[in-house]
């Protein structure tokens, strides 16, 4: 299959779908038929991303599906789309995509079958979650930056009404937090994004650069005939590339003496923050995910967390990589703040489902901190080696998070279907009750808490590994989290599974799991099994893409910022000589 | 030049050259005067048919699709008619036809709804052909005085629109507001005209704009307090017409007490007119015109000489020629006319959009919303002008901005209203708490509300989401990055008010005391109202078209 088409079905078959969905021969009087409808364009898309995911056959190069090994992008195309703006329909996917885009594409599927006793409006429910989906995809693998913020803006129409419309009790209020907060993140990054746009000029890369960042060769040949006019682009490749030269376009002073890489720098990462999110920009998320239906917490906790992590390795750090510099002890603090704080919230709470949210802020916390520890230097010796490990720790930090929070919202989602209340004084007793309920939920709470053997654990390791070397006293602070979670999941596992007797309301409503949520929980237990025994599972398709990523960043580190830094040393110590 | 001379010319000057570019004006009078005779006894024609058949001829003269293509521009080139009292460019082409397209489906919109009924048909056609008159030549004023007539023309019909529901106290009270506001707004923008004029010798704006940069640094000194003074004065006049803070009182009572076809006339066409008219004062006052400005016509065949020597002249040196554009004596003007657009944008926006918080009428809901939206339209003026001394072709693109969202506006404001127009038929009621849980009864036209209200947000893909990006990012060459974060940070505040409208239509429960909600997609006014807010979505996803157009009408505003 050709890259264009199948990259383009992977993220607007959804939308098609939901086209479909909107003729007037689906009623919300046969509801089973849009459900079934929305679950195959849900698992067409996975058995896509998964057709994808498998080796090449020997000796056949043609083919779309995704090489391992390979670290650059692949499956790239563009097409015009605003050609006014230079805006073009561009996409591709690496291995730091890829992972994420198969991870969107089964924890969507899941929560899609999550959804079954969604019974309100279930036609405009399923047209809102398939453009979601198409949303969500989008975001992956868009490489334009403009087609990347369109994206990033769909989502949040669909997933608006989603909560808001399908909710608990304060949904409303919870819908438009969320959308007020994303908002403000994604103007703040579209005024990062003109910045960045108008400093930009493809006549400062070289043909071999501008050939990396796979610029059309229409462009190629206008950058080559030259011309004083600097040719602006989206591209986000080639902006890495111009963020990284020696003599960035991006470093000239705009305002109060920082460069405008660094005030694109904050305004990017403030809007990546909210969605991750960071404290102090967190708070939209528990009430969110309270009042979420269940599969759309999943897919808020498995996915749309994910972006903001995403957006910061993708974009932030490469495009600015002197103000990423500067700044990483700021990035790592706000990491550590999150884990820390995430944890205490998590251990006061009193409702399930907001406990679970408390501990996503916990658990993004490591992913933050895994990225920001840039530890290009080692004492004296150049080594990157650490960063680039907690950089892969983030990432499979935010796969195993994906599928950990996702299985834990649908838990909770199960049991607060029989007893309609998530009040986690009232549990107890319930593994007598329903046994295989409670063993999927202990596998998948302890994945969660970072046990070893399961997913959660990896991650966790690499990132407070790295951190070692790049500030000790983080990583001290990093590693007494992991007994702040165990403290606050097992202290939940006590109060809801173990006990005597159940003590809250609908006693007799308790009924065991069925099929259906069996088929939805065992396959999330199975990968948390999976990727705790056998990591290189994920790290097999993401690690190149991750390696290089840090080791153009090191490299730069190396030959520009060092130099810049001795600089600045140099004549500061002249300064100060001077009588 | 003999008196002989003088007529010849001028008899050249109106008949061969201005009246045949002047085509759409004239069909509109033709129209009006048809109008009236329609209501002879003995003929009885019905108005519709006459404004309806008038306003497509017009816009059939006004013909975009010939002007705007590609290449077509360039051999027409801006020519001043009327001896220099009009301007005919791509931007008129353009404005014009944004007018006259809403002109008819606007009419086709009256009909639907049935305001006016059969009996103030004509009057009220009237009034709206009449008002569009004025507006098309607002859209190509060149001159001071056509400036003022512009505005007048496009102003009385609308005090009489405003108050043309006889027998509502509201009504009368809004028309009379507006009329007195109006007046005071008009006087005091006439008193700057001849402040400008008297300081500058003409009121021709390339005449004024040559003397001004001419003038010597002691006479501008001694001048200066009663050109600032004509200047604010004249933007007094504009800023009324748009609506723009501090002259935006009348318009949420106009809103509320007129009916919301008047509304959507006064807020897209009106507003799409201002713009212009502030565009054509501002940029005519912002750059120096490449051509002698003279104010009688010359003959062809001198023109053409001087058309040729400044073909040669631009292709052999296009940067001597911007250098020199910097250095034209009038960057003290714009920097003035910048400060005053950007400011009054940025509080106008930031006005309309917190004053839109409390509103529980969506008649009034809207007209803070169209106050808002001025203040994001005015920006890209804003920038316009600080770039045309630096970078015309920039300054180009900023128009194009300015002119891409006016077009985008219209069917976003046009279907607004004739969704309320229609739901008001339907339910009798204007409160947005009366629209609760309406996607139980017309999930159709529930979407198309709720497409046309995110698209007022700007968010994508919706064509509103093209326009403000586009508004936004000609902020940043103009270095007005302040303005940048200012609309950015409306953009976030305009988010609740208008999702509340949605809000209220999908999640609300239904009142209990709401009449029955009678309305079906499947009849007239709804497909009406799907054909309207379809090029909302198509131009979100594919704006190219549009986008060429617009670039073409401003490919030769600044030389």
């Amino acid at each position: 299959m050709e890259s264009e088409l199948l990259l383009s079905l992977i993220v607007f078959l959804p939308a098609l779908a939901a086209l479909v969905l909107m003729l007037p021969l689906f009623s919300n009087q046969r509801p089973d038929a849009i459900r079934l409808l929305s679950l195959a364009a849900t698992v067409a898309v996975f058995l896509l991303t998964v057709w994808m995911a498998l080796d090449r056959p020997a000796g056949s190069d043609a083919s779309t599906r995704f090489q391992v090994g390979e670290a650059s992008m692949q499956d790239t195309f563009a097409r015009d789309w605003i050609p006014s703006f230079n805006i073009y329909y561009f996409m591709g996917v690496d291995g730091i995509s890829f992972t994420l885009v198969l991870l969107t594409s089964f924890v969507t599927m899941l929560s899609m079958g999550a959804s079954w006793n969604i019974t309100k409006h279930v036609k405009a429910y399923c047209i809102l979650f398939l453009l979601l989906e198409t949303g969500m995809l989008g975001v992956f693998l868009a490489l334009d930056f403009f087609l990347f913020y369109v994206f990033w803006e769909v989502m949040l129409l669909p997933m608006y009404f989603l909560i808001g419309v399908w909710g608990g009790p304060r949904r409303e209020y919870a819908a438009i937090k969320f959308f007020l907060f994303t908002l403000v993140g994604s103007v703040l990054m579209l005024i990062a994004i003109l910045m960045l746009y108008f400093n930009s000029d493809l006549g400062r890369l070289s043909r071999d650069q501008l050939q990396a960042s796979r610029v059309p060769n229409s462009v190629v040949q206008q950058v080559e005939q030259g011309g004083t006019e600097p040719i602006h682009t989206f591209n986000l490749l080639a902006l890495a590339q111009m963020g990284q030269l020696p003599d960035s376009p991006f470093d000239k002073e705009l305002w109060l003496g920082h460069s405008l890489q660094w005030w694109a720098f904050i305004l990017l990462f403030i809007g990546f923050a909210i969605k991750v999110p960071v404290v102090p920009v967190h708070t939209w998320l528990p009430d969110a995910h309270v009042e979420a239906p269940t599969p759309i917490s999943m897919i808020l906790a498995g996915i749309l967390l994910k972006m903001g992590g995403y957006g910061i390795i993708r974009i932030c750090y490469p495009i600015c990589p002197d103000a990423g510099y500067d700044l990483a002890y700021v990035v790592a603090g706000i990491g550590v703040l999150s884990m820390v704080y995430g944890a205490f919230a998590a251990m006061s709470q009193k409702d399930f489902k907001r406990l679970v949210a408390y501990s996503s802020v916990s658990h993004m916390g490591y992913v933050i901190l895994g990225i920001g520890v840039w530890t290009a230097w080692a004492g004296t010796d150049y080594n990157s080696d650490y960063w680039s490990m907690g950089m892969n720790g983030a990432m499979f930090q935010m796969i195993a998070h994906g599928i950990s929070s996702a299985g834990m919202f649908f838990l909770v989602g199960v049991i607060y279907d029989r007893v309609h209340h998530r009040n986690l004084d009232e549990f107890g007793g319930l593994f007598a009750k329903m046994p295989v309920y409670s063993g999927l939920a202990f596998g998948i709470f302890f994945a969660g808490l970072g046990l070893p053997g399961l997913c959660g654990f990896i991650g966790e390791v690499f990132v407070t590994l790295s951190v070692w070397t790049y500030s000790q006293a983080l990583a001290v602070i990093s590693a007494s989290v992991v007994i702040l979670t165990a403290g606050y999941i097992l202290w939940t596992l006590q109060r809801v599974y173990l006990g005597p007797e159940y003590k809250g309301p609908h006693e007799d409503g308790i009924y065991p799991i069925t099929p259906r949520e069996i088929a939805i929980a065992a396959p999330l237990l199975a990968f948390a099994i999976l990727f705790g025994v056998y990591p290189s599972a994920v790290f097999r398709y993401m690690t190149p893409s991750i390696n290089k990523t840090v080791g153009d960043l090191a490299t730069w580190t190396k030959e520009v910022k060092q130099p810049r830094i001795e600089a600045e040393r140099s004549s500061e110590m002249e300064l100060a000589q001077k009588p | 030049m003999s008196f002989q001379e003088l007529i010849a010319n001028l008899q050249y000057d109106t008949v061969d050259v201005s009246l045949s570019l002047f085509r759409p004006e004239l069909a509109i009078c033709a129209t009006i005067v048809v109008m009236l005779l329609a209501r002879l006894p003995r003929i009885r024609i019905d108005a519709f048919y006459v404004a309806l058949v008038g306003s497509a001829v017009a816009l059939w003269f006004a013909a975009p699709w010939r002007y705007l293509a590609a290449g077509a521009t360039e051999a027409a080139g801006p020519q001043e008619i009327f001896t220099g009292m009009l301007i005919f460019d791509g931007l008129t082409v353009y404005f014009r036809s944004v007018l006259l397209l809403f002109a008819v489906l606007f009419i086709v919109m009256t009909r639907l709804s049935g305001i006016p009924d059969r009996e103030d048909g004509a009057d009220f056609y009237t009034l709206i052909l009449g008002g569009t008159l004025g507006m098309c030549i607002m859209a190509s004023a060149n001159h001071l005085f056509t400036v003022f007539l512009g505005v007048e023309m496009a102003s009385v019909p609308s005090y009489a629109l405003a108050g043309m529901l006889k027998g509502r106290r509201q009504a009368s009270e809004a028309a009379l507001k507006y009329s007195v506001y109006g007046a005071g707004a008009a006087g005091v923008m006439l008193y700057g005209i001849s402040l400008l004029g008297g300081a500058l010798g003409s009121v021709h704006i390339p005449t004024m704009v040559t003397q001004l940069a001419s003038m010597p640094a002691e006479a501008l000194a001694e001048r200066q307090t009663v050109l600032m003074l004509g200047g604010l004065m004249t933007m007094v006049g504009l800023a009324f017409k748009l609506s723009a803070v501090p002259f935006h009182f009348w318009c949420p009572d106009v809103f509320e007490g007129a009916s919301a076809e008047v509304n959507a006339f006064l807020s897209v066409a009106s507003k799409a007119a201002a713009l212009a008219l502030l565009l054509r004062v501002a940029i005519g006052f912002g750059h120096l015109p490449q051509q002698p400005a003279v104010e009688n016509h010359v003959p062809p065949a001198a023109q053409a000489a001087v058309t040729a020597a400044q073909a040669t002249l631009v292709s052999d040196a296009p940067y001597s020629a911007q250098e020199k554009a910097n250095d034209d004596g009038l960057s003290p003007t714009r920097d003035y006319m910048v400060g005053i657009i950007a400011l009054i944008a940025a509080i106008t926006c930031t006005f309309g959009n917190l004053a839109a918080y409390a509103q529980t009428n969506i008649k009034r809901l809207f007209a803070y919303s169209t106050i808002a939206h001025a203040g994001y339209m005015m920006m890209p003026v804003a920038a316009a002008v600080a770039l045309l001394g630096r970078d015309p072709p920039m300054a180009e693109k900023c128009v194009a901005a300015l002119a891409f969202y006016v077009g985008v506006y219209l069917f976003m404001n046009l279907a607004a209203f004739a969704i309320i127009a229609f739901l008001r038929n339907a339910m009798r009621s204007e409160q947005i708490a009366d629209y609760a849980g309406l996607v139980r009864h017309s999930p159709g036209l529930v979407v198309c509300f709720s497409i046309i209200l995110i698209s007022l947000i700007g968010l994508p893909f919706f064509s509103g989401f093209i326009a403000k990006y586009w508004a936004f990012y000609v902020l940043v060459p103009a270095q007005l990055i302040w303005l940048l974060v200012v609309g950015g940070l409306n953009t976030a505040l305009s988010l609740f008010y208008y999702l509340r409208v949605i809000k209220t239509m999908t999640m609300d429960p239904e009142p209990a005391d709401r009449l029955p909600v009678d309305f079906s997609m499947i009849s007239a006014e709804g497909v009406y109202v799907a054909l309207v807010s379809l090029p909302i979505v198509v131009l979100g996803l594919w704006p190219d078209p549009l986008m060429r157009w617009v670039d073409a009408a401003c490919r030769q505003l600044v030389n």
